[in-house]
């Protein structure tokens, strides 16, 4: 069986272009202000979309991030709302993921979580702090439910052990742009492309490009190279700093428009 | 049973440990791991930490006889290992001076450090300053008010504190800005961690450099006594000092081995730190243990008095001899850690930290239970002059 997720992909390898993907947590900006920013982003063009399961102590991410979980989780959101979402995405014909640290899997159960993908229409889930060395229970997890498994991996990381990542990887690769934390860079930085140059010389699979990208010119820079842009902060910003809701979605659907502009300019 | 004392491969104790951190992370913990490993054989290495524990912390840390403390205590014989006595005040300094060494020895020039009560972060900073390294410090918003006297030690010695504004603003918070700042700068720096919880190599790593005080306490108290303790005990936040007098007695199966954690306004209110005691199994800050979580894997808030016990982790090696059963833990509510505190400082002239007080309210309690011709080897891990302030406003005791 493949997934949404794995369409896409041959489906952008066939179109010469690289996807973009936009991650939103869950949540946010609000329960309900989330499924319009999420109509938004299927609007604008963007491909696929990762879905935040919003955590308290989330130390791979920047303030903006952080600042959006902190909204989400006041209001209370849980595993329930995040698989809701997910299926949401689906339902407007997105690809989805869901993006979350490692311990709500392990609360709700890696079995069940990963089933429950599967269920509401996802194709996989990608886990920022999970280390093959403690994925053995969600390796049979995820292929019981026959989803993606996506990891992420870094500038800093050894051929020797990118090798034993990758091959554990389904759906994409995550290729992290740099050594830091997500949110907004102004320029990218040239480990991005040397860490994808070394994953593509050991592996078939797609590889996602993401952390600090946020604007058309990085978009269309990285899609030179990479088969998906991986954008969050830059969408998240956008919503935290605006007026109101409405404005909120009206500059998210310019900055959406802009950035899929982007990720066909680029080869 | 008796817990095999080292972990497997890949830093597990039974079910816990591990390793839950970015890929970008890996380099590093592996680097770290390596030189801890080298270190341990290295005679060299064992010479420099053997003499700074000598001449600069003032090992080893004397054994005390609390006699009248002793009488509150069911008339057991109460021993304090006086950790308190060493340079900067506190346990602290044995994990810190150790982890410098390995820091110099990397090729490294900053360390970060992360702090609830301060006494890890000024440990921290007064490596730094006779090692001649860049510094940042970590902290909660929130405890560098209820610490103020210990950010300012931590300034005078050079270093720089960050006052973490993020979620909690306590010690939890405080460890996220100090790996998100070790994943942006893992080239230059390291990650000086103040406890024994977090990813591998650094519950074995802490613990390594803090067995000292079990293993000289062993000695002392046999000579002391002629036997080895009844019990020995010690407070847990994240269970560093805890470690660090258990482990010499692990296989002496006899002796019981006792943490006492912070039960903040009472476990049964749900306002309270006690991890071990009230917590589940979960994943928090890189390792897996016990956390105070809710029923999506969210982290709650601890609440203790003392700032340095308010963590809703705690190291794996601990959840481990909870579940073996070679150890038990207990929680001390903030009253009786209190009236621990001051029963001491009134009847031996000793003023504890606030965290340390649990131990010593353990004490009091299973003085009673195991009777006059029990030993009790009570962890005084650190003294009470960052504490005065909480005290005072505690006791209600009239500065002016």
């Amino acid at each position: 069986m493949t997934t949404s997720l794995e369409n896409l992909m041959r489906k952008t390898r066939k179109e010469n272009r690289a996807a973009l993907i936009a991650y939103l947590p869950a949540g946010f900006p609000s329960q309900k202000g989330s499924r319009k920013a999420l109509e938004v982003l299927a609007h604008a063009g963007v491909d696929a979309i990762e879905i935040g399961f919003p955590y308290s102590d989330p130390v791979m991410d920047g303030p903006i991030i952080q600042a959006a979980a902190e909204i989400s989780l006041k209001s209370g959101t849980g595993a329930k709302d995040v698989f809701d979402t997910l299926n949401f995405v689906h339902e407007l014909g997105l690809a989805c993921v869901v993006m979350t640290y490692w311990n709500p899997i392990e609360k709700y159960g890696p079995q069940k979580f990963a089933s429950e993908i599967a269920r509401r229409g996802g194709s996989g889930v990608i886990t920022p702090d999970l280390t093959i060395e403690e994925s053995l229970g969600w390796s049979a997890a995820t292929d019981a439910a026959q989803i993606n498994r996506i990891y992420v991996v870094a500038p800093s990381t050894t051929d020797e052990r990118l090798k034993a990542v990758v091959e554990r990887c389904s759906g994409f690769v995550y290729a992290a742009s740099l050594m830091g934390v997500t949110g907004g860079r102004t320029s990218v930085s040239s480990q991005a492309k040397d860490l994808v140059e070394r994953i593509r010389s050991i592996s078939q699979l797609p590889v996602a490009v993401g952390l600090g990208v946020s604007s058309r010119i990085q978009a269309r820079e990285i899609a030179g190279y990479a088969d998906g842009v991986i954008v969050g902060s830059a969408f998240i910003k956008v919503l935290l700093e605006a007026q109101n809701e409405e404005v909120g979605l009206a500059q998210l659907r310019e900055l959406a428009e802009e950035l899929v502009a982007g990720v066909r300019e680029g080869r | 049973m008796t817990p095999s004392i080292q972990p497997e491969i890949l830093g597990h104790f039974g079910p816990y440990g591990g390793r839950f951190v970015p890929e970008a992370l890996i380099g590093a913990l592996d680097e770290l791991e390596a030189a801890h490993i080298s270190a341990i054989a290295d005679p060299t290495f064992q010479a420099e930490l053997r003499e700074l524990q000598l001449t600069y912390t003032g090992r080893p840390s004397i054994i005390t006889e609390a006699k009248r403390f002793a009488e509150f205590a069911g008339g057991a014989r109460i021993l304090l290992k006086r950790e308190d006595l060493n340079h900067t005040g506190s346990h602290k300094i044995n994990n810190v001076l150790g982890q410098a060494l390995l820091t110099k020895r990397m090729g490294k020039k900053r360390i970060i450090a992360e702090t609830g009560a301060g006494q890890h972060g000024v440990a921290a900073a007064t490596a730094a300053a006779l090692f001649g390294l860049e510094c940042v410090v970590y902290m909660g918003e929130e405890d560098t008010r209820r610490q103020a006297l210990n950010v300012a030690r931590m300034k005078l010695l050079g270093a720089q504190v960050v006052a973490v504004k993020a979620g909690s603003r306590t010690l939890k918070d405080a460890i996220n800005e100090a790996m998100r700042d070790w994943v942006t700068n893992v080239e230059s720096t390291h990650y000086l961690l103040g406890t024994v919880a977090g990813p591998h190599p650094f519950p074995t790593m802490v613990r390594d450099f803090h067995k000292i005080i079990g293993e000289e306490a062993r000695d002392q108290v046999l000579e002391l006594t002629g036997r080895l303790p009844d019990a020995v005990l010690a407070c847990i936040g994240g269970g560093s000092n805890a470690i660090g007098i258990f482990h010499a007695f692990i296989p002496d199966t006899e002796v019981k081995l006792i943490g006492l954690e912070a039960g903040g306004d009472g476990v049964e209110t749900g306002r309270h730190a006690a991890t071990l005691t009230g917590g589940t199994v979960g994943v928090l800050h890189g390792t897996r243990s016990y956390v105070l979580q809710d029923e999506n894997g969210q982290t709650i808030e601890s609440h203790s008095i003392s700032a340095g016990l308010d963590y809703p982790g705690v190291g794996p090696e601990h959840a481990f001899l909870l579940d073996s059963g070679r150890a038990q833990y207990r929680a001390i509510t903030d009253d009786e850690a209190m009236n621990a505190f001051a029963t001491l400082c009134k009847t031996e002239g000793i003023i504890p930290a606030i965290e340390s007080a649990h131990a010593l309210a353990g004490a009091m309690i299973i003085g009673k239970e195991m009777g006059p011709n029990s030993i009790l080897l009570v962890n005084l891990s650190g003294r009470g002059d960052k504490d005065v302030q909480t005290a005072a406003d505690y006791f209600k005791i009239d500065l002016a």
